[in-house]
């Protein structure tokens, strides 16, 4: 298992350099330029010429993207454009924010997803199947906007009964950092929600025609330990893979979900440094992403060895 | 013995209540339309990070609701009579939030620093000081090349805030991450895109008009949602209300709504002589122009996009403005006298106009209405959406035949023609040219009277109305909405949130 784990991590290297310098090339090809909008509306030309030095906008972008990687290694992500903060602080103070809606938003879908699919993997072809089946893929079909927009007009500003946006760390006050959080994740969960569902379903019928399910329920063991223990655990593999995609993806932030409920995390970061040309920023967020979707995915095969005993014998 | 202490309480308590608030300390919170850039005056850009200086930094100078320039941390101020020499008086027992003493030391160091820091976006609004020279601990006398009758408005703002030399001396470019002023409320903290918190100085100068313990500012883009929050109760306030939401926010009885026209202006900007670009019909013949202006029907726009809630425009200046040349007054759509001007130009069956347009909601829908209107005289508007900072770019290196861009807005008149529209001028990415326009607004930044300076943007409005370099469409008004808790506020023409003197009633 050791030598696996070291084989995947060699092989996520590289993939993080190409990432690394495919991001840095596609900003340098967007339209516009920084300067014009961090000099202010006067546009003084000796501010401008003064920061295109200091950012060493001056250099040709290999050496721009090498002096970065020089720092980057020494763990110096740069400052914002913006701001002047370091992007390292800048993503000390997200990071936390985006995993706690990640993990959230990951439990609502879970709690949706896998029962859902597994009654109508079970009930498959039935007038339950299907309700299931449109339930979840209405929050997938719905659009968070609307969603949030409409959850906040009924819960927060009719109702009053959760804050309507922000966001309270949690160490600060854990009830109400959660309070403040389930809209949100609620929100972005039954998206999910109805990927996992899928995913769960079809896996469960896979299972469920199996010789081992005829087997468990001749023995005349109850459904529901045919159901739960013997199909629903080797249904498991494609289910935490999916998980681990999942949460990988909202490592890398939820745009919109974040805007609508002004949280700060990694989205509203990156779409906010993209539009203002901080290209700091950008850089190190995706970095952060990148390593961050990897570990999941190393994650995941890991996983498979705790869930399946054959493989841990390979 | 209890008789005197219920006096003595009473005296004391009668005492306090006569100079401080008639209400109980509070946290308000206040919702932004977006983050603030650097907190640092020298190197600030951003309107909103300016909503923030209104409670962290106190400026020389400040303005009434009518433009005029009163006093600030300076009490008093003469020019000389050649207009070179400005002496000022400073408030005696000014502290900075970290103790270091207000004084004429201090605002030489900070006229310095804002000249000659590397970063600092000052640069060119202090550039008629050539020296200072301190004459006492209270005094200091600013030498300029030459009258500037700009100068004092720009000291009312980021030019004459005024931050504690020691902690600028020490952080230098870095001083934003730790801001260090004098105003009502010292920096607490900052988490980018979250919240800036600030929390009442107790050494302030004017502290007795300071009724909360601290202000909290909260970056929320999406209008709709920092209504919503409005309305729930977890914001106090929020700046920049949409006009198309007056509705809603007015029928909540919990809530007030107050606005202000801006000093700025949106506008059409054309390309006259930026590059090959500016070689096309519309930026040589000016009847085209003319004849664009005489199509749009200005108080219909703003009744379409904003519910009639803005200000129609066509100059510089609202028409609210001291300022405003009254004898140029809005005119309507004028659709026989768009298509004369057309015909005259050689173009009686119309042309085409491509014109560039920030992708966002509401200057879309404007050049939508304007398209519509244009259409009607035969003017074929083609619109061209770029992200903010695409279109700046275009605009500044001339790759552009129109552009619908607009400017906040100054104390001074200076700021909203000089550096559009003489030759010279910063910004003038149109690069019209025009002797009359150049002496007439050179000429009016060191007239020495406000009537004189009056006369001759009166002269230039005329010039500016007939060549159009910029055709002005309206003005933004600055909507606040707040909880009806909230007294005592007083809507500016700048868009700022003075504190002083406002409330909170339970």
């Amino acid at each position: 298992m050791l030598r696996f784990l070291i084989r995947r991590v060699l092989i996520a290297l590289p993939t993080i350099i190409l990432i690394s310098i495919f991001v840095f090339a596609l900003q340098k090809l967007l339209p516009g330029d920084p300067l014009l909008v961090l000099a202010g509306e006067e546009r003084d030309p000796e501010v401008l010429e003064f920061l295109r030095e200091k950012y060493r906008l001056n250099d040709p972008i290999p050496v721009q993207y090498l002096a970065w990687v020089g720092n980057a290694l020494q763990g110096d992500l740069g400052t914002s454009l913006r701001t002047n903060q370091p992007v390292t602080e800048l993503m000390a103070q997200k990071l936390p924010v985006t995993i706690q809606l990640a993990v959230m938003s990951i439990i609502f879908a879970l709690m949706i997803g896998i029962p859902a699919g597994i009654i109508s993997a079970v009930k498959k072809g039935t007038v339950t199947d299907y309700v299931a089946n449109v339930v979840a893929l209405s929050g997938r079909s719905v659009p968070n906007f609307w969603l949030g927009i409409m959850l906040i007009l009924l819960v927060s500003v009719k109702w009053q009964l959760l804050p309507a946006s922000g966001y309270v760390p949690l160490a600060e006050d854990a009830w109400q950092s959660i309070r403040t959080m389930l809209m949100p994740s609620f929100v972005l969960g039954t998206a999910l929600a109805a990927t996992m569902m899928r995913h769960t379903r079809s896996a469960m019928l896979g299972v469920l025609s199996a010789d081992y399910v005829r087997t468990a329920r001749a023995k005349g063991l109850s459904e529901r330990v045919v159901i739960l223990k013997h199909s629903f655990r080797n249904a498991l593999t494609p289910i935490v893979t999916l998980t681990a995609l999942l949460f990988g993806e909202l490592i890398a932030g939820a745009v919109l979900t974040e805007q609508i409920f002004t949280i700060p995390g990694f989205g509203k970061l990156v779409v906010d440094a993209v539009f203002n040309r901080d290209y700091a920023v950008v850089q190190g967020i995706v970095l952060v992403t990148a390593v961050g979707f990897i570990f999941m995915n190393l994650l995941a095969d890991m996983m498979y060895f705790v869930l399946n005993p054959r493989l841990r014998e390979q | 013995m209890n008789h005197f202490r219920t006096a003595l309480v009473t005296a004391v308590v009668g005492a306090t209540a006569l100079t401080a608030a008639p209400s109980f300390a509070k946290d308000l919170r206040i919702a932004l339309q977006s983050d603030a850039d650097v907190l640092d005056p020298d190197q600030s850009r951003t309107f909103v990070g300016r909503i923030v200086y209104a409670s962290l930094c106190d400026k020389l100078v400040d303005i009434t609701p009518d433009l005029e320039i009163i006093p600030q941390l300076a009490t008093a101020w003469e020019t000389s009579s050649d207009g070179t020499k400005i002496t000022m008086e400073l408030r005696e027992g000014v502290v900075f939030h970290d103790g270091t003493p207000f004084n004429a030391e201090a605002v030489a160091a900070n006229i310095e620093r804002s000249q000659t820091l590397d970063e600092s976006r000052r640069k060119s609004e202090l550039k008629s000081i050539t020296s200072t020279d301190v004459t006492g601990e209270y005094q200091i006398v600013l030498n300029l090349a030459g009258p500037d009758a700009t100068l004092i408005a720009q000291l009312a703002d980021r030019a004459g805030m005024m931050v504690s030399p020691t902690a600028a001396a020490e952080a230098g470019a870095d001083f934003g991450l730790n801001p260090v002023c004098s105003g009502a409320f010292k920096f607490e903290e900052r988490v980018a895109q979250d919240k800036i918190v600030l929390s009442k100085f107790d050494d302030y100068w004017n502290a007795d008009a300071i009724h909360f313990d601290s202000v909290t500012f909260l970056p929320i883009p999406d209008t709709t949602v920092r209504l919503a929050n409005l309305q729930s109760g977890d914001i106090d306030m929020l700046e920049r209300l949409n006009a198309t939401d007056l509705t809603q926010a007015e029928a909540d009885a919990n809530i007030v709504v107050d606005s202000a026209v801006s000093l700025g202006y949106q506008a059409i900007t054309f390309n006259i002589g930026n590059g090959e670009k500016g070689d096309n019909p519309w930026g040589n013949d000016k009847r085209l122009r003319q004849a664009l202006s005489y199509a749009i029907d200005r108080e219909a726009l703003n009744q379409v996009v904003f519910e009639g809630a803005f200000a129609p425009g066509n100059q510089a200046f609202p028409p609210t403005s001291p300022w405003y040349n009254t004898a140029l007054p809005v005119e309507s759509a004028d659709m026989d006298k768009a298509k004369a001007l057309l015909a005259e130009a050689g173009y009686p069956d119309g042309l085409d106009l491509e014109v560039q347009v920030p992708n966002s909601t509401e200057p879309l829908a404007v050049m939508q209405v304007v398209q519509a209107m244009a259409a009607q005289a035969g003017i074929n508007i083609k619109l061209t959406s770029k992200e903010f900072a695409t279109l700046l770019a275009d605009q500044s290196a001339g790759d552009y035949t129109a552009s619908q861009i607009g400017w906040s807005g100054r104390v001074d008149p200076d700021g909203n023609n000089h550096p559009f529209v003489t030759t010279d001028g910063g910004i003038n990415d149109s690069k019209f040219s025009d002797p009359k326009m150049d002496e007439l607004l050179n000429a009016a930044r060191v007239a020495p009277t406000t009537e004189e300076r009056k006369a001759i943007y009166d002269e230039a409005k005329v010039i500016m109305l007939d060549e159009l370099p910029r055709l002005f469409l309206y003005h933004v008004k600055w909507i606040w909405a707040y909880r009806d808790n909230m007294k005592g506020f007083t809507p500016y023409p700048d868009g700022m949130i003075r504190l002083e003197n406002v409330t909170w009633e339970e």
